[in-house]
Parts: C-alpha cells; structure tokens; sequence
C-alpha cells in the first residue's frame, strides 16, 4: 500500500491529483478483488492509464456518455462490486447529475464519483471544463458524501477509506501538476473528521482541496502581523464535521471559510447553514470564486486574481480585522 | 447447480387469464385512489408484463432476493399499474400491500421506488434511466458468471431521451446478450401522437443499426410475446423487442385515447371500463 512520507509526498506533488488518483486505484486494485472503475472516455486524463493495462478485466469504458457512465456504475454497485466511476468534474456532477441523483442519491447505490480537474485547474480550456459549482449540486442530493482531498497523500488515503465505505460518495479533485505538499507522513484519515493542523486564537482559517496549503502558508504569514489563525482541512464538506465545528465557534471570534469554488452552495454555504443556526454564532467569511464565468488564463492567473493564494487569504483576513 | 424455477410457469390461456386479471386490479386500484393514474401507458404493457412474470422470468416469490432472479426494471416508471398488478399476481406484493397504493407512506405510489422485497428492483420515474442500470446489472451478472438475465421495460416516448441510446450503444460493445429491452410501442406520449411530436415509428431499424437484435411484435398477442422472450439466448448481442402496443388496451374508451394518459377513474367510468374489458 502506498505510504505518505517526505520523499513520496514529493514524487507525488509532481505527478498531481489526477495522476495521483489512477495511483491510488492501482494500489487499491492489488487489494480489491471486487474493484471496478469507469470512465467517459477519460481514462488518461483520470491518470487510469496504467490501471486499465494492469488490469483490464477491473475496467470498464462506457466512451462519452456521462449519464450512461453512471447509470451502468450504479448497476455495476447495486450487484456488490466495489465502484469508481470517473470524469471531469462539470459533466460528471452536472451533466449526469440527475442520475446521480436517482441512482446514487434515491437509490443510495454504492457509487464513488470522481470529478477530476475541478476547480480552475483546467485553465485555458475554459469555464466549460471548470468545477465551480460541483459541490453546490452533489452536496444537495440527499445522502450523498461529499469529500475534497487536500493534497495527493489525502487522495490515497480518500480512494482506500471510499473503497470501504459503504454508500454513495463524490470525490472531488483540485489542484494539478506540482501541487503543494500539506502531509508529508502519515496520519489518521476518517471521512467526516476535520483535521486541525494549526492551532490559533483571532481566526479559523477552514478550508479543503487546494486552498488548504496556501491557507497554512497564510497563517504563518498573519503570525507576523499579530493575527492568530487557526487552520482545520474540512476534507468531508459532508456530512459535516459538527463536533469540530462547535469547537472551532466557541474558540475563534471569525470563521474564514476558503475553497477552490464557487462562493454559492460549497464549504463556506455548509458551514454558515450551520453556524448560523447557533444561538452564538459567529462571523463567517466566505472566500472563494465570485458568481461569475470570467475571462480564462493559466490556472495560478485564475487563482491570484480570485485571491485564491495564501497572499489572497493573507490580504482578505487582514482586511477583516 | 441451482434450479431455476420459473414462478408461474403459466400457458398461453394462463397468461391471458393473468392478463385479464391484471386490468380489473388496474380498473380497481385507480379507482380506490381516488385520483389519477397512468392508465393508458399501464394497459399497454399488460401483455407484456403478464408474459414475463407468468413465464419467463426465473424468480421465488417467497425468496424475493434470491441471488440468481431474472432482474426486471420498469425504465418507463409511469406504467406501475401494469408492474404492481404482475408483483399482485405472482404473490410478490400482498394483497394488504397492494391496497395500499397511493396512500400517505405507501410503498406503492405512482413511479417504483426500490423495494427488493416487493420485487421492485430499482426506484424510476425519470424517463432515460432505466437502460443504463440495466447494462451494469448485465455486465455484473456476467463478471460473476451467472446466468440470470435482465429485462427493461421502455417506452417509445422514452426512446426521445438521448440516455437511451448512450445505454443502447454499451449494451452493444459489452455484448452483453443476458439483457433484454422491451419498448412498449403505443405511439403515444405526454403530449399527444408520437408522429406529432417525436416519431417512433422506425424503432426496429433504430435499434437494429445500434447493434441489437430486434424482433417486431404485437404486444398483446401473448402467444407470440412468449415465443420472443422466451427464445432469448443471444451469447453477445442484447435483444430489443419492439412491441406493438395499444394505449389503453382493453377498455374501449381508452384505447388510442391520450386523455388516459394521466386521468382519474371515477365510479361511473369504472363501471363502463369494467363492462368493456369483460365484453358487455
């Protein structure tokens, strides 16, 4: 099994969440005898290619038919096998949506939807290939887990703990090629449980994906500054780490919430759904891609100019108190 | 080696008694609910339905999961009336359970909800959806070698939806010849006459150039029904059984009348329905 430490966290920024996911597949298919996964396709582009030569009786490719690619997914599950099922993340949340909804929300078949690519991480190929509302819709379908590894260590340890996990799921994939590194050894990965991984006292910086390194360099920053920023990776959107985030409202006086999406319907809509239901609430700050399909450019253009970095983070927290 | 047991391993005339029976219980349920239900679209599929589950279809009513079932799913969710009645006849639903359609809570409302032990295999409603799990159930059953088969039920109005065809075309590369669609032919839809809105009266040749084996027939003459579903033994293609229905069938003011597509029974015209279909 693939192990995080110093040298593969490395290897793996390099290769990026997608190439990281085929990874963790082929690793998890020497252990699951029961592994099927799909693709639209997009079996290169899902960093499957090794696996589908590897194993090919485990693969199945439906060709370019999101719908069919979870209709027959959900088929596949409903008879007990162990299913990943694969895409960029526009068309596998939106365009299959409804099936999504009937076979993996109704239904509750055991389905793992990956959304790769999500975010801006497409760049050049534009807002049609962009993530920025997949969470808004997976995260409205009853019964429907919702998880957002932040970084290539984490999509291993999601792919083993979704390969496990009985129900329904999405998998939503930020970042490309030399991503950074937030784990670099092993840790306790539960889905649903935040992670703190820096204590502070002014702010809870909460975040997952992408945003999740940048907003640990942005802590560090505001250090400087008299700031004390807390940060919890909130890798499971849902269900929601409550437990966490009670502890999170009566210890820190703002919550900045940042993610790789939309401002509309992600993280930052679940958790101020739920703080705001509190008797003490406390303030939450939404940081995230404004509701509009801009003009497109490289993916760290799209991310300065949305402030989606930790000098965005540094800025937009330092502007707040 | 299991034994495969078809549940009612009925006749020709047997069929044709369930049949009958199955459109009294589908006058009675609509008229018990006391609002509207997909008449037309259920009694079209009567035939159909009454073939696979009084002959074809392997399955053990008092073993409602048994692993190696013929698995059935109703893609066109609308047409219950014409599943719960076949669920009613073969003993899968009770005769408590079946009364209770459309009541608050009921297991039994208007499109199947999933309900293994009702016999219900998959929860429908949205047109276009039903194929697609029925391509994964067939390549299932064949990656785990067994030798049940599967069957959906379509309907022509539902051949609009492009899903359709995604599934038609996997089914095809996927060879898979343990599925068995069956498109209720009835030349209506929502709206009004196919022909008027989206023709479905090349099915056969649509479904041929897909890569399936297509076998037109006429959907309420049961004895031709079972020799097609019955002779179903394709190693690598699936079969499409294009039937050729009537909206309606059975009770003469329905039949071609879309007005029945969606529409409430009320005491009067339950006692006129009843007379027609017993041939007063």
């Amino acid at each position: 099994m693939l192990t995080i430490t110093p040298s593969t966290a490395r290897q793996w920024s390099r290769i990026g969440s997608r190439g990281m996911y085929g990874q963790a597949i082929l690793d998890l298919a020497e252990q699951k005898e029961d592994l099927v996964v799909l693709s639209a396709d997009l079996a290169n582009s899902s960093g499957l290619d090794r696996f589908r030569k590897a194993h090919p009786e485990k693969f199945l490719n439906v060709g370019i038919a999101e719908q069919n690619l979870i209709g027959v997914a959900s088929g596949i599950a409903k008879e007990g096998f162990t299913v990943f099922a694969s895409s960029f993340a526009p068309f596998i949340s939106m365009r299959a949506s409804e099936q999504v909804r009937m076979n993996l929300g109704y239904m509750n078949l055991n389905v793992k939807a990956v959304g790769i690519g999500s975010g801006l991480v497409m760049g050049f190929l534009g807002n049609s290939h962009f993530g920025i509302e997949d969470v808004a819709v997976m995260r409205a379908i009853p019964g429907m887990t919702v998880v957002c590894p932040a970084d290539c260590g984490e999509i291993v340890k999601v792919v083993h703990a979704a390969a496990e996990f009985k129900g329904p799921m999405y998998i939503r994939l930020t970042g490309g090629p030399n991503c950074p590194v937030v784990y670099t050894e092993d840790y306790e990965f539960t889905i649903g449980k935040a992670i703190e991984l820096r204590t502070g006292s002014n702010v809870a910086i909460i975040a997952n994906g992408s945003m999740v390194a940048p907003s640990i360099a942005a802590a560090a920053k505001l250090e400087e500054q008299n700031i004390s920023a807390g940060v919890f990776n909130f890798h499971t959107v849902k269900p929601l780490d409550l437990e966490k985030l009670n502890e999170i409202v009566s210890s820190y006086d703002v919550l900045f919430v940042v993610e790789e999406h939309s401002v509309i319907g992600g993280l930052g809509s679940a958790v101020s759904e739920y703080v705001s239901s509190l008797e003490n609430p406390k303030r939450v700050v939404i940081h995230g891609h404004p509701d509009v399909f801009g003009h497109t450019g490289e993916y760290d253009f799209l991310l300065n100019r949305y402030g989606l970095t930790a000098e965005g983070i540094e800025n937009k927290i330092v502007s707040i108190f | 080696m299991e034994v495969n047991v078809v549940a009612k391993a009925l006749d020709r005339y047997g069929v044709e008694q369930m049949a009958l029976s199955m459109r009294r219980r589908i006058l009675e349920m609509s008229l018990r609910c006391e609002g509207p239900t997909h008449l037309g679209g259920g009694l079209s599929l009567v035939e159909i339905m009454a073939v696979l589950y009084g002959s074809i279809m392997n399955i053990r009513p008092d073993e409602p999961r048994w692993e190696n079932r013929d698995r059935f799913i109703l893609s066109k969710g609308h047409g219950v009336l014409a599943l719960y009645t076949a669920l009613a006849e073969v003993g899968l639903i009770s005769e408590e359970e079946f009364r209770t359609f459309k009541e608050n809570d009921s297991n039994l409302i208007s499109h199947p909800v999933m309900n293994l032990d009702l016999g219900i295999e998959s929860s429908n409603g949205s047109l276009g959806q039903g194929l697609s799990m029925a391509v994964g159930l067939a390549w299932a059953a064949r990656k785990k070698n067994m030798s049940h088969s599967i069957y959906v039920v379509m309907g022509d109005g539902e051949c609009n939806e492009g899903s359709v065809w995604e599934a038609a075309m996997s089914a095809a590369q996927f060879k898979l010849g343990n599925l068995v669609a069956v498109v209720d032919n009835n030349n209506f839809q929502s709206d009004g006459a196919s022909d008027e809105i989206i023709s479905a009266s090349d099915l056969s040749s649509k479904w041929k150039s897909f890569g399936w084996i297509v076998h037109d027939v006429d959907g309420h003459d049961v004895e031709k029904l079972t020799a097609v579903l019955g002779a179903v033994d394709s190693i690598d293609r699936p079969t499409c059984v294009v039937a050729h229905t009537t909206k309606g069938k059975g009770i003469d003011f329905m039949e071609n009348n879309n007005e029945w597509h969606h529409n409430r029974l009320t005491q009067a015209m339950y006692e006129k329905a009843l007379a027609s279909l017993e041939g007063k």
